[in-house]
């Protein structure tokens, strides 16, 4: 029997506001253990909550940039659990009443492009961190973290495919990246996914157990682990088995997954609306606000790269898909005029060093400014082709600037009329048996040429220059 | 001149008029604290030195002229109040050495007058209770008749006041912990509007009801308190914006045209309650007369969901005191149990330990209440039936502006008559609950004394942020009615 998977994702964003949801400590990352805490955040007795207004556009904007309606009114409910990083014994979040619903996102995956609609949005707050000493057998609890603002994004079960997962979580990213809510950054957990994964035979309306995957930190990761259990599903299916639900915790150094809890241990949190918070009421003038400031996002990026930049639907996509490139790209190409040559510089070159290093584009040794020093003396045939790779590769390891390079190297391209003209009388001379072979029709022999003018000025001549003069004295 | 005796608008005066020092006044009342409290037990923390400290610190400020309306004068606090510095228990074992690093925003707006904070008052164990008999420490005793409760939860300030500890003390009323001990120690207990005082730094017992009220000599003492504690505090979510006027001029109103023009309402499913002492209902009937003599209409009225008041709190209020009471883990501060091997168990072993019978019971019915599969019929429907409450009293007040009735349907038990047996406990506050559960304030003042020589009082309730016909209408009361002596030791 073939089945098909069916798959939705939980992602959690931490929101960029300067100060907590409920209280005004700092959300600074990397603080010593409980430098960032207030009666407040550490749930001392008789204090109260009191929401931060930053949280609550920041939530708005995602809601808007993921096409979700922003719900007039919403509520603040109380999770309840006991764990000793949740200070209050309750975590404050979004049940009944969430602040946005009903959105979707444009994906391409698999070479096809699909909507897969986007259930919720709630904000809620973070919980602290136990750091386990096990030479002292204790455990210590780090508070910094407990009431950072998340926004939690609730997929429809509408994905199908691990890539369509990864594109979409992709997606996400890069939005939330733009409008400038989440740093995105998901080794310090500011943006992390569980996913719901489930089989069903084709044609079957009805949804089969599904099984939640946590622990899902890089977008690799997540696609790993969607696979090895559609893989492993599908195994225990088509042995007669059936699946479990159950929670599963991924091992990205084992590549898979082990069983973290059951559903006979899933916990009952008893949601109610907290008291100690008003409804969350947000007027038509807040939303018009926050649609006023949103900036560009990446679907319109693109079709502006396109148009204005004369950028194929390929190209725009790539240099859009992340907003820190897309930015790099426009920086770089402020001062140039072949745009078309900056952008596949950025995305041969720069990407492949980037891959090459595992780095993003922000961690990038050269500056978008740089690199439109190196693409301005393409330009200007100061340097050609060859050599603006070597400078490059010279920019990556001494942070140089390009002319310095270009000087101490002395890679600045020969263009002089007289000089290159008796080069290739040279050429011409010593090489009668292909000389002939040309003339006799044979016109790949160009290149040959080309090489004999190249080794002889160490790759400097100009090819702009070098072209005609060939081909009229051949 | 016996300073004790003194209220705190007399107090205030003669402070002003330097007569009398903030230190001798503090004084004269450390001085009963120490003579009687041995047999009241109205204090779990009493700091002599700091109380006399924060007097010499109001005399300097009345000599520099910068005095004000509560400078110098001493008042108790609930222990259920945060204090910076001062432990706050909220008699419970679980918090018995909690040092708060703050104080609660009512205590702030004191201790900005320079008043003097004298000490914290003993309760029932987080505000649960009618009796202060489920305070982790003592009972406290009323001073009436030391057999018998003072009532509760804010048992201790009540008899504070009573047995003239204190000028006033603050307490707090989730069901009735101000009305009722005050009724039953025979001084004014005011709850006010949910919203009208901040509830930032009280320790919670059930959110949506809690709130913070004076509980005084008299009508007056119980208005410029309020004048002091209420308006809105960025703290609370849910404090209210609204205007705080001045509370006084209820008395002021009452001096120029009386009660004429005021309607009071009387609703008829309290009349024929089951379980009400002969007294109360006598006591009852000569306030009706003594109010008509005053002028005002009274009217029957109908609050048809009041019989299901009772069952509709004891699961609201166990339902948020469940979540609120879950922080006590003995992981940051609080009692712990040192003897535990993993996790669970000492969460389990410190909440057994720490919390006493009432609060865990309470706790549980709470748990139960919002468990998957029973939330609809326990906390959903409470929450219906709470609307529905809220609408009745809406409809009340388009016919009345005051609705009355006793504050308790007996006067103060005997010490131990009523701890075995919870569910009659729970009764004692079926005149109170509902304002509670509605928001709107209400006030109980002295109206009578039972032939055992007990207290009663009467409550009078409000529309939401309508205390000034409290003030008026109470004030008008107390003027009317024979006026009740303090017992004298
Ligand atoms: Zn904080």
């Amino acid at each position: 029997m073939a089945f098909e998977p069916v798959i939705g994702l939980e992602v959690h964003a931490q929101l960029k506001t300067k100060t907590k949801i409920f209280c005004s400590c700092s959300t600074a990352f990397g603080k010593s253990p409980n430098a960032n805490t207030c009666p407040v955040c550490t749930g001392m007795p008789g204090v109260l909550p009191v929401l931060n207004k930053q949280a609550v556009t920041f939530a708005i904007k995602a809601g808007l940039a993921t096409n979700c309606t922003i719900n007039r009114e919403s509520r603040f409910d109380r999770k309840n659990y006991f764990y000793p990083d949740l200070p209050k014994g309750y975590q404050i979040s979004q049940f009944a009443m969430p602040i946005a619903e009903h959105g979707f996102l444009d994906i391409e995956a698999d070479g096809t492009e699909k909507r897969i609609g986007i259930t919720r949005i709630h904000m809620e707050e973070d919980a602290g961190k136990l750091i386990h000493d096990p030479l002292r057998g204790k455990s210590m609890v780090d508070l910094n973290r407990t009431g950072v603002p998340l926004i939690e994004i609730v997929s429809e079960p509408d994905l199908r495919t691990a890539s369509q997962a990864g594109a979409y979580l992709r997606k996400l990213h890069a939005i939330l990246k733009y409008i400038d809510v989440c740093d995105g950054n998901m080794e310090q957990g500011s943006f992390r996914c569980d996913a719901n994964v489930s089989l069903r035979p084709v044609g079957q309306e009805k949804f089969g157990t599904r099984t939640e995957l946590k622990n899902l930190n890089s977008f690799k990761n997540v696609e790993k682990a969607i696979l090895y259990e559609i893989q492993r599903q599908t195994y225990v299916l088509e042995e007669g088995g059936e699946v479990i639900q159950e929670t599963r915790l991924w091992d990205p150094t084992k590549n898979r997954s082990a069983s973290m809890r059951g559903k006979e241990e899933a916990h009952d949190y008893r949601y109610f609306p907290d008291p100690d918070l008003v409804p969350l009421i947000v007027d038509d003038a807040w939303i018009q606000d926050v649609r006023a400031g949103m900036p560009e996002l990446p679907e319109e990026k693109k079709q502006r790269f396109i148009t204005a930049y004369n950028l194929s639907e390929y190209d725009a996509a790539v240099l859009t898909a992340d907003l820190d490139m897309a930015n790099f790209f426009e920086q770089t190409i402020t001062p140039l005029k072949n745009i078309k040559q900056a952008a596949n510089w950025i995305m041969t070159t720069l990407m492949g060093m980037l891959n090459a290093k595992a780095i993003e584009i922000s961690e990038s040794p050269v500056s978008a400014h740089e690199f439109s020093k190196l693409l301005g003396l393409l330009e200007s045939s100061r340097i050609n082709a060859n050599a603006a790779k070597t400078v490059f590769e010279q920019m990556i390891e001494t942070g140089q600037d390009p002319e310095s390079i270009v000087k101490e190297k002395g890679l600045e391209q020969v263009s002089d009329q007289g000089e290159l003209e008796g080069m290739v009388d040279e050429i011409i001379q010593e090489n009668p048996d292909e000389v002939q072979a040309y003339r006799d029709g044979k016109t790949k022999l160009f290149s040959f040429f080309m090489g004999q003018v190249m080794k002889k000025t160490r790759g400097k001549a100009d090819p702009k220059v070098v072209t005609p003069m060939l081909k009229s004295k051949l | 001149m016996n300073l004790h005796t003194l209220t705190i608008a007399q107090a205030q005066d003669l402070l002003a008029k330097k007569e009398i020092s903030s230190v001798d006044l503090t004084r004269a009342f450390l001085d009963r604290i120490d003579k009687y409290d041995n047999t009241i037990s109205a204090f779990i923390t009493v700091d002599p030195g700091l109380a006399l400290k924060q007097a010499e610190q109001a005399d300097q400020m009345i000599a520099k002229g910068k005095s004000q309306a509560f400078t110098g004068i001493p008042v108790a606090l609930k222990d259920v109040l945060c204090t910076k510095g001062v432990r706050t228990t909220c008699a419970s074992k679980i918090l018995e050495h909690f040092v708060p690093q703050y104080d609660a925003t009512v205590v702030e707006k004191f201790k900005a007058q320079d008043a003097v904070l004298i000490g914290k008052a003993n309760m029932d164990e987080f505000a649960m209770g009618s009796s202060t008999e489920n305070s982790a420490f003592f009972v406290t005793r009323n001073p009436w008749d030391t057999d018998h409760v003072p009532g509760g939860s804010s048992g201790g300030s009540a008899a504070a006041v009573a047995a003239r500890f204190c000028a006033g003390a603050v307490g707090t009323d989730t069901g009735g912990s101000i009305r009722q001990p005050a009724s039953h120690c025979g001084v004014v207990g005011l709850k006010p509007t949910y919203g009208r005082v901040s509830r930032f730094g009280v320790v919670a017992y059930a959110s949506s009801l809690d709130q913070v009220g004076p509980i005084t000599r008299d009508v007056t003492d119980a208005a410029m308190m309020l004048n002091l504690m209420g308006g809105h505090d960025p703290k609370d979510s849910t404090s209210a914006p609204e205007q705080m006027p001045d509370f006084t001029k209820g008395i002021a109103m009452f001096k120029e045209k009386g009660l004429s023009g005021m309607t009071l309402g009387i609703p008829r499913e309290f009349l024929n309650l089951k379980g009400i002492d002969p007294e109360v209902k006598t006591m009852f009937e000569s306030a009706r007369k003594t109010l008509e003599g005053l002028g005002v209409t009274i009217k029957e009225i109908s609050l048809p969901h009041s019989n299901y008041a009772v069952a509709a709190y004891y699961i609201i209020a166990p339902c948020e005191a469940s979540a609120n009471l879950a922080r006590f883990d003995g992981v940051r501060y609080g009692y712990r149990d040192m003897d535990s091997d993993d996790l669970i168990e000492m969460y389990k072993k410190t909440k057994s330990k720490g919390f006493g019978p009432e609060v865990q019971r309470r706790i549980i019915i709470g748990t139960y209440s919002l468990s998957s599969g029973y939330y609809d019929a326990y906390y959903g429907r409470a929450s219906q039936v709470r609307a529905l409450i809220m609408d009745d009293f809406k409809r009340a007040f388009d016919a009345c502006d005051i609705i009355l009735s006793p504050v308790a349907p007996t006067p103060a038990f005997k010490i131990g008559e009523k701890v075995e047996d919870p569910l009659t406990m729970y009764l004692s506050d079926i005149f109170t609950l509902s304002c509670n559960l509605a928001g709107i304030p209400g006030i109980s003042v002295p109206a009578g004394i039972s032939s055992t020589g007990l207290p009663m009082g009467l409550q009078m309730m409000s529309r939401h942020f309508d205390e000034m016909s409290l003030i008026r209408a109470g004030y008008g009361f107390e003027q009317a009615v024979n006026h009740i002596e303090l017992p004298e030791f």
